[in-house]
């Protein structure tokens, strides 16, 4: 069968799906790479099992990694797929009811065996009795395939057998028409003390493309061309790196050493390795006995003059709410992340929900204000963290970046800033050495001094219970405490005052508007640019911070007749909107593990607005 | 980071630590005295006051900072080590205390105890253990004896302690020592070696709470039973104790035994010669141990004092190291890092 026609597409939604021993993340993030490089724009959704080793070949340990490549600015991992590769029973299953009708399967056919077929509790072959015949089913017998290109480098079966997820990378490069240059240059570096298994994942990468070349086992050919973004010099980023990247460059050009506590958990801990690594930029990380420890440390690192950061997922933002109202009552600079999982307790840990705003903003004991700033997609976890820590220092007060696993996980192209163009971290400590009280405040953001341990003269102490103003001696009287917890809100309030006018995508008033925070902003800035094209009255506010909320979204949201608010939750935001603005909030709640589907949401607003006419009776 | 350290002009004086806040434990309470020792020891240390900083978990003793006229740091329930751990690795240049009680410590502080020991940062640990929980009013703690009636155990708490010297030989400690309240002279030499010492040196300091736990360490404090019931440690020297220093410990096997030096049958040669600088913690961990049997006396003073790598100085070291072998960092070539391209 020949290439019959080399179709250019916009944009395609690739699945790569097998065991997790089958090193489907790894190929996945090559493709996603090279996509980045090749010029498109990129979305990623990796999706993997909580057991590190679930038993090979069962749904349990199916591994997953969805990439969505474009040709315009996109902003999801994709709704519906349109090209799935399976390399196993288990991974077709769990997987095929995402892909598009007539969509390209590509599944690894020798994995279709009795034993295989049992795993996955099929009973009866699904590559012949018909039940894939709505798609462009491909059946590839990859393990063979593989072998006979690695036969000559003298290899175990075993090893060459793991080469195939290369082989099936390869395929896809084929069909896609990427370059192999930069996944070989990966596979030299990864393998640089292990020669023969680069070779032999190099060939089972050109095996796969050669494979595609020979047979001509495809119909068509696919072309997605660059993508128009913003001039510029780019690189492929992931949210949880970019979390990293941002506390190194706020350090830098603050010109104070980093203090990082933290203690591992999923789906945080990367942001722990990442910044390992930079001990050359005076990067201290500690890898703490506990979450408590973790805060703890920080905040004491904080005391003694360190920019300081400690980060977890959802359990351990549990444990450190205790030494975060320390934070807040001796007024330190702390930046907390959580990069938010599923579920209460241990939940579903390797899945993502935007379900600890209300955690953030009210799990702790008494009246305990903190500023918010949540991210909206990995390459903004960079400004993100850089801006959490400029208010931090800037308003003395600890402040809760919201992460969540999606974000944390995926990656996209992240137009490199200009170190020059960062705004300016000024550690500008206040200190009045004639007549120095720890909580003398300045007027206009009521900060207290930034006064360390070393600074001769300005000896004082701090503590959790409750201190003078201005003088900072310990204080039971009433009227002090009260006009504490107030100031200790009204600073928070204030930093509102540092946001410009809330950008409003769309008209600023009209039948709808949809107000997103965090994750949700591709699907909620894909599904209402939709809606626009089709004439809806539609417009969309995404919050960057949720504490302060911007001083105008009061108005803002007046100006609509209704007020769409999609969350990876019940409800949070909508009940603080709610509460705050007095307005009926219509949620659309969804709790699956997963993110949005444009689709899903795009379908709300529809029904919200009565059809496509943008008009409602 | 540039931090001021001028040179104090004058020598310091006790009163130079001595804060404006009124201090305000139970009279009588044992922490009066620990804080006159630890105000008097200070100015000895050769050490600016700035640089000092005390940090305190909860309880009646954790008030502590507050009384100082260092930097303070009164932070929350059983953490206090972590806290000071931050701080020291933040700055190794502070001389940095951390002071608990023995609920903060071995309750619920437990984890962060047995880590910030693990680690050795250099940091002085000081336990004041009453027995008792004082600020919640008077529940049993982790080393209250079995047996003990308190409003949470009306029947007797049926629980084993810690031996707080134990857990932290067991955690690995490199300096241990144990002293009491009513001994001022002894407790200033007890803090002055630690002062000395690079890694966490912790002290467990025997301290009556008088109003829950009245009268828990008599036997060890007052003049007519103390030097029956005590034993100074002291480096070099053979275990001897008693009131007319009759008696000493030798070994039988691995059980420490009091023999008379009297009544002819053994003399000072037999006796166990202490040595703080023993690379082994095993005798350390006897000695500990003589805590608990009502046949010997209570060892006080220097237990263990060794030299070991401190977290926090192996932090600046590894930081220092990998500058000089992969240049200091540059945020531009950081952000630049890996496959880039151009869009125009
Ligand atoms: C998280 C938390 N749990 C419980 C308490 C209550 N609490 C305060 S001090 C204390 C025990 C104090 O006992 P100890 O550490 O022996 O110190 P002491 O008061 O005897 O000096 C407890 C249980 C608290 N402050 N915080
Ligand atoms: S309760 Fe006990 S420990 Fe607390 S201050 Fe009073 S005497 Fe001291």
């Amino acid at each position: 069968m020949a290439v019959e026609s080399v179709l250019n597409l916009e944009e395609v939604t690739i699945r790569l799906a097998g065991d997790s021993g089958d090193g489907m993340q790894l190929v996945g993030t090559e493709l996603t790479n090279t996509s980045a490089l090749f010029g498109n724009d990129v979305g990623t959704l990796p999706d993997y099992p909580a057991e590190i080793r679930a038993p090979a070949g069962t749904l349990a340990g199916v591994s997953g990694f969805q990439l969505h490549i474009g040709s315009f600015d996109i902003h999801t991992p994709g709704d519906e797929v349109d090209v799935l590769v399976a390399m196993n029973p288990a991974a077709l299953k769990a997987n095929i009811k995402a892909l598009k009708p007539n969509g390209v399967l590509i599944v690894n056919a020798e994995s279709f065996d009795e034993k295989g077929l049992k795993l996955a509790a099929y009973t009866a072959n699904p590559l012949e009795d018909g039940s894939l015949s709505g798609y462009q089913l491909f059946r590839v017998e990859m393990s063979s395939h593989t072998k006979a290109a690695l036969r000559e480098t003298g290899l175990d079966f075993k090893s060459m057998e793991r080469c195939k997820n290369f082989f099936a990378l390869g395929m896809i490069f084929w069909l896609f028409n990427r370059p192999m240059e930069y996944t070989i240059k990966f596979i030299e570096d990864k393998f640089s003390k292990k020669p023969l298994l680069a070779q032999a994942n190099i060939l089972a990468l050109k095996g796969g493309f050669a494979y595609c070349e020979a047979t001509e086992a495809f119909v068509n050919k696919y072309e997605i061309n660059p993508a128009k973004l913003a001039p510029g010099k780019y690189r492929n980023l992931g949210g949880n790196e970019a979390i990293g990247l941002g506390f190194v460059a706020a350090a830098q050009k603050a010109g104070l050493e980093l203090f990082l506590g933290s203690y591992p958990i999923t789906p945080a801990s990367d942001i722990l390795h990442t910044m390992a690594k930079f001990k050359n930029f005076g990067v201290k990380t500690f890898q703490a006995e506990d979450e408590i420890a973790a805060v703890a440390a920080s905040i004491g690192a904080a005391y003694a003059g360190d920019i300081a950061v400690t980060t977890t997922s959802g359990p351990g933002m549990c444990l450190k709410s205790e030494a975060i109202n320390l934070a807040i009552m001796t007024e330190l600079p702390l930046v907390i992340v959580d990069v938010q999982r599923a579920g209460p307790s241990t939940g579903l840990p390797t899945k993502t929900e935007q379900a600890d705003l209300l955690q953030a903003l009210y799990g702790r004991n008494g009246e305990s204000p903190i500023p918010i700033i949540a991210a909206s997609r990995p390459a903004d976890c960079f400004e993100v963290a850089y801006e959490a820590i400029r208010i931090a220092i800037r308003y003395m007060t600890p402040v809760i970046v919201l992460s969540d696993g999606y974000i944390g996980n995926g990656a996209e192209p992240w137009l490199i800033p200009e170190v020059e163009q960062l705004p300016a971290i000024n550690v500008d400590r206040h200190i009045n050495k004639d007549q120095f009280y720890p909580y003398q405040r300045t007027e206009d953001t009521l900060t207290r001094p930034w006064a360390i341990p070393g600074m001769a003269g300005l000896e004082h102490r701090i503590g959790g219970l409750e201190k003078k103003n201005i003088m900072g001696t310990v204080n039971y009287e009433p009227e002090n405490h009260e006009y504490m917890c107030r100031i200790r809100a009204e600073k928070v309030h204030r930093i509102a005052n540092e946001f410009g006018p809330t950008e409003i995508s769309g008209a600023d008033s009209g039948d709808l508007l949809v107000l997103g925070w965090g994750g949700t902003y591709g699907a909620i800035r894909t599904a209402v640019e939709h809606c626009m094209k089709k004439g809806m009255k539609v417009s969309r506010v995404h919050l960057r911070w949720i504490n302060p909320l911007p001083n105008d979204l009061g108005d803002i949201l007046k100006r609509f007749k209704h007020v769409l608010i999609p969350e990876i939750n019940l409800g949070q935001l909508s009940k603080v909107i709610r509460s705050e603005y007095l307005i009926d909030a219509i949620g659309l709640n969804k709790i699956s593990g997963l993110p949005f589907n444009s689709k899903e949401i795009e379908n709300k607003i529809e029904a919200i607005l009565g059809g496509s006419n943008g008009h409602r009776n | 980071m540039a931090i001021e350290t001028e040179i104090s002009p004058k020598p310091l004086t006790k009163s130079d630590f001595e804060s404006d806040q009124e201090v305000r434990w139970c009279p009588g309470c044992g922490d009066y005295a620990i804080l006159a020792q630890v105000q008097r020891t200070l100015p000895d240390m050769g050490i600016p006051k700035e640089k000092y900083v005390f940090v305190s978990g909860i309880g009646c003793s954790s008030r502590f900072p507050y009384y100082m006229n260092t930097y303070g740091f009164h932070t929350i329930h059983g953490r206090a080590p972590a806290f000071a751990t931050g701080i020291k690795v933040a700055n190794p240049d502070l001389s940095v205390w951390v002071i608990s009680g023995d609920g903060d410590s071995l309750s619920i502080g437990g984890n962060h105890f047995i880590h910030a020991i693990r680690r050795n940062i250099d940091i002085k640990y000081l336990l004041f253990n009453n027995r008792i929980y004082g600020l919640t009013k008077g529940q049993y703690s982790p080393t209250s004896e079995i047996g003990k009636i308190t409003k949470s155990t009306p029947m007797g708490s049926l629980e084993h302690p810690f031996n707080p010297l134990a857990v932290a030989l067991g955690a690995g400690a490199s300096f241990v020592a144990r002293t009491l309240d009513r001994d001022p002279k002894a407790m200033v030499e007890v803090l002055k070696a630690a002062g000395q010492h690079r890694g966490t040196a912790f002290i467990e300091i025997y301290q009556n709470c008088i109003i829950f736990n009245d009268g828990a360490f008599t036997q060890l404090t007052e003049k007519e039973t103390k030097l029956d019931n005590t034993i100074l440690l002291e480096h070099g020297k053979p275990l001897v104790y008693g009131k007319n220093k009759d008696k000493g410990i030798k070994l039988d096997g691995f059980k420490p035994v009091s023999v008379s030096l009297t009544d002819g049958k053994h003399s000072v040669n037999d006796l166990l010669i202490h040595d703080v600088k023993s690379k082994d913690p095993v005798l350390a961990f006897i000695y500990s141990q003589m805590t608990e049997d009502p046949t010997l006396p209570t060892p006080v003073g220097v237990f263990r004092a060794v030299e070991n790598n401190c977290y926090d100085q192996d932090v600046k070291t590894q930081i220092a190291f990998s500058k000089e072998k992969m240049g200091k960092g540059n945020l531009k070539d950081l952000l630049h890092k890996g496959d880039t391209w151009i869009v125009s």
